[in-house]
């Protein structure tokens, strides 16, 4: 009852002085949404990183092969042999005990177009060798009823599977299955048997800095490519003729038990450069679990530096009202006079100024929390309105600021709030002491 | 040693400033009483230790020695919030000034002394709207400060110093700021709530307002010059100061010179 009388005395004498108090407010405001803000689109990046990383499969340990640099300007040059070869995957495949299957991946550029519609310009791709297991690791879905490459088929008929954004390309208006596609530079026809759902990119692998692109696919079996590709690939160019010859591209290894990984990359490495008295530059070995605890700690640092700077304009925000609820006192010396002439006692006054820089900082928190809250909508809508007036900005923007989505962290509100109350409780420690320490006989001599 | 019948009771209270190196003796050993239905008018020139004896008797200050006793309790003794207890119960405060606050309503500037007690309830508020209504001002109620003449502000101020029921109400230069017909009214009020039974102790400098009292003490240098009955006792009240000289042996009727 006292106490409710005392907090409507506190917001009577704030709305004295509603400009002084929403300046103040305003201050504790950008401060909590900014601490809600900095923390949510923080979470949002490590967030999208997580994914991406995730994307590659905890489990999994991938190991790729590096094509060396081009070292000649021209001419001809003796086909270059490097990257995983197929008897060290079986190797691995046998004598690791904790590696639970091998997947085995080869991957080509290519053009595509499709044999029914000679108006389909020949489109860059990727030919991708694989076998069944590619879908499930990769978390590649399949589109309505068609079917990965799975174990029964026959690895001699040319059959591949489409990856969505490459179907519609080439298929506009039919439905894929069924139908043939071209590949005009081997001259080769393959029958489409399913298509894929479309995913997003994942991290980047295999110290390349693009992230693995999954929307130009097209899938066939490793077997099938082995017979029909061989294992050279010969690149001409205007008076220069070079081949390479790699068996596989990528295997990526399937660890039992989560836990193992990080050893059995140990093994992995040991194992493959067995013999060798140099470190090999043709293969990378990617452990995706590692990757996922180096975003953790990269998260972590980030979080924190958001946090710092969510912190300083909360001090910023608590000067202010330090500084406001100082200027109260002196105005109000006489007040104070009075009421420690009629009864008031040191604590009271205290408490008086207290609770009007907490009912100042509790209504910016509470204001700056649904200022925070709306951080994912501002986003989108900044996000839409430049893409509406300056497209062309919007396109050379990075990945990261076109598609990172804010996510607000639950834990942030109560926090900032919390934060909030603190900041009135500790900046407005001081004015209020002040005011109580006030000899009553000169306050009430006060003009 | 302390008489239930008296408001207070002061002996031997001195006080002594340092200003710098110098020490300033305002007060030299104030002795009187103030017995229960008193009017006492304290008078003095500037320098005579006037305010340093209100300050002590409204316990917003604490003697350099001697005792000053509210009741059974030396106030003397008392530590900062034990003074603040007892200025919010027992003594009502009437300033030159009004000392109204000004975002409260004429309702809640008189109820503020309660609200520092934790007294504020139902019955309170009604005593509090009585006490507004028998200054003159039941029809005020929600009225700010500001929207108030001088004389009606310091009505509100003297409803305000009764909510306690105080020992007695310290006047400071209560009609000061006000003219001479609305200090007639406020007089007039003191001397209706004085008529009732109610202690006043004012410090004036104007000889008509001093002239209402019932006894005039007078300061000079620290000490009391003179402490005089007036008239209004004998004619006014005159069954009141017999009781009370009957019981305070110190404060004789008569001219006392506590040199």
């Amino acid at each position: 009852m006292l106490w409710l009388r005392t907090w409507a005395l506190g917001v009577k004498s704030l709305l004295l002085h509603p400009m002084r108090s929403l300046l103040t407010v305003l201050g504790i405001f950008i401060g909590v949404a900014s601490v809600i803000w900095l923390l949510a689109i923080g979470e949002g990046i490590s967030q999208k990183a997580k994914e991406q990383i995730e994307g590659l499969g905890a489990d999994n340990i991938i190991v790729r092969s590096i094509q060396p640099p081009d070292d000649d300007a021209g001419g001809f040059s003796a086909p270059k042999k490097y990257g995983l070869t197929r008897s060290e995957c079986e190797t691995i495949e046998k004598t690791i005990s904790t590696v639970e299957k091998v997947l085995r991946i080869r991957e080509l550029p290519y053009k595509f177009s499709y044999a029914g519609n000679p108006d389909v310009k020949p489109i860059d791709g990727r030919l991708v060798g694989c076998t069944s297991g590619y879908a499930e690791v990769t978390r590649l879905q399949i589109e309505g009823d068609g079917r990965f490459l799975d174990d029964e088929i026959d690895v001699s008929s040319n059959v591949c599977v489409l990856a969505g954004d490459l179907a519609q390309y080439l298929f506009p208006y039919e439905d894929p299955l069924g139908k043939q596609i071209y590949m005009p530079e081997s001259r080769y026809y393959f029958k489409v048997v399913g298509i894929l759902k479309p995913k997003n990119a994942t991290a980047a692998i295999g110290g390349s800095l693009e992230a693995q692109d999954f929307s130009r696919d097209v899938y066939i079996h490793i077997k099938t490519m082995e017979r029909r590709f061989g294992d050279t690939v010969i690149k001409r160019g205007s008076g220069s003729f070079s081949a390479k010859v790699f068996e596989l591209s990528q295997a990526t290894l399937r660890i039992k038990d989560v836990r193992d990984v990080p050893r059995t990359a140990e093994v992995i490495k040991a194992t493959l450069e067995a013999g060798g008295k140099e470190k090999r530059q043709d293969i990378s070995v990617i452990v995706p679990y590692e990757l996922l605890e180096q975003a953790e700690t990269t998260k972590f640092m980030f979080m924190m530096f958001m946090g710092l700077i969510a912190a300083i304009s909360l001090l910023v925000g608590g000067i202010g009202i330090m500084n406001i609820m100082l200027a109260t006192v002196t105005e109000r010396t006489r007040e104070i006079g009075i009421r420690r002439a009629i009864g008031a006692k040191r604590s009271d006054i205290i408490r008086q100024f207290l609770i009007e820089t907490i009912a100042l900082s509790v209504v910016g928190g509470a204001t700056g929390i649904l200022g925070g809250l709306l951080c994912p909508h501002v986003v989108e809508l900044s996000r839409s309105l430049i893409q509406q007036f300056a497209p062309d900005v919007m396109k050379n923007l990075p990945e990261i600021v076109k598609e990172t989505e804010a996510i607000i962290v639950p834990l942030s509100i109560p926090l900032a709030f919390c934060i909030s109350v603190m900041v009135g409780v500790i900046f407005g420690i001081y004015p209020a002491m002040r005011a109580a320490q006030m000899d009553p006989i000169e306050a009430l001599r006060h003009e | 040693m302390v008489d239930s019948s008296l408001a207070c009771k002061i002996n031997d209270l001195t006080k002594t400033y340092k200003l710098q190196s110098e020490e300033v003796r305002a007060l030299r050993g104030v002795t009187f009483d103030v017995p229960q239905g008193d009017y006492v008018a304290i008078m003095g020139p500037s320098g005579s230790g006037k305010s340093t004896l209100l300050n002590l008797l409204g316990c917003l200050d604490r003697p350099t020695s001697g005792s000053f006793f509210l009741g059974k309790d030396n106030v003397a003794a008392m530590n900062d919030d034990e003074l603040s207890t007892i200025r919010a119960t027992r003594i009502g405060f009437v300033f030159q000034s009004y000392n109204l606050i000004a975002q409260l309503t004429v309702e809640e500037n008189i109820e503020v002394p309660l609200y520092y007690q934790g007294r504020l309830n139902k019955d309170a508020r009604e005593r509090c709207r009585e006490l507004a209504a028998l200054v003159g001002l039941g029809d005020r109620l929600g009225h700010r400060p500001t929207q108030l003449s001088g004389g009606q502000q310091q009505r509100v101020a003297i409803a305000r110093s009764l909510v306690n029921d105080p020992y007695f109400i310290l006047a400071d230069e209560a009609t000061g700021n006000l003219d001479s017909v609305t200090t007639d009214e406020i007089l007039q009020l003191f001397e209706k709530l004085n008529d009732e039974g109610r202690t006043i102790i004012m410090v004036t400098h104007e000889d008509e307002v001093s002239a209402r009292a019932k006894r005039v003490i007078r300061l000079r240098d620290g000490l009391v010059q003179t402490d005089l009955v007036t008239e209004n006792r004998v004619t006014n009240a005159s069954q009141i100061a017999e009781s009370d000289l009957g019981s305070s042996g110190s404060a004789s009727p008569d001219v006392t010179a506590n040199s």
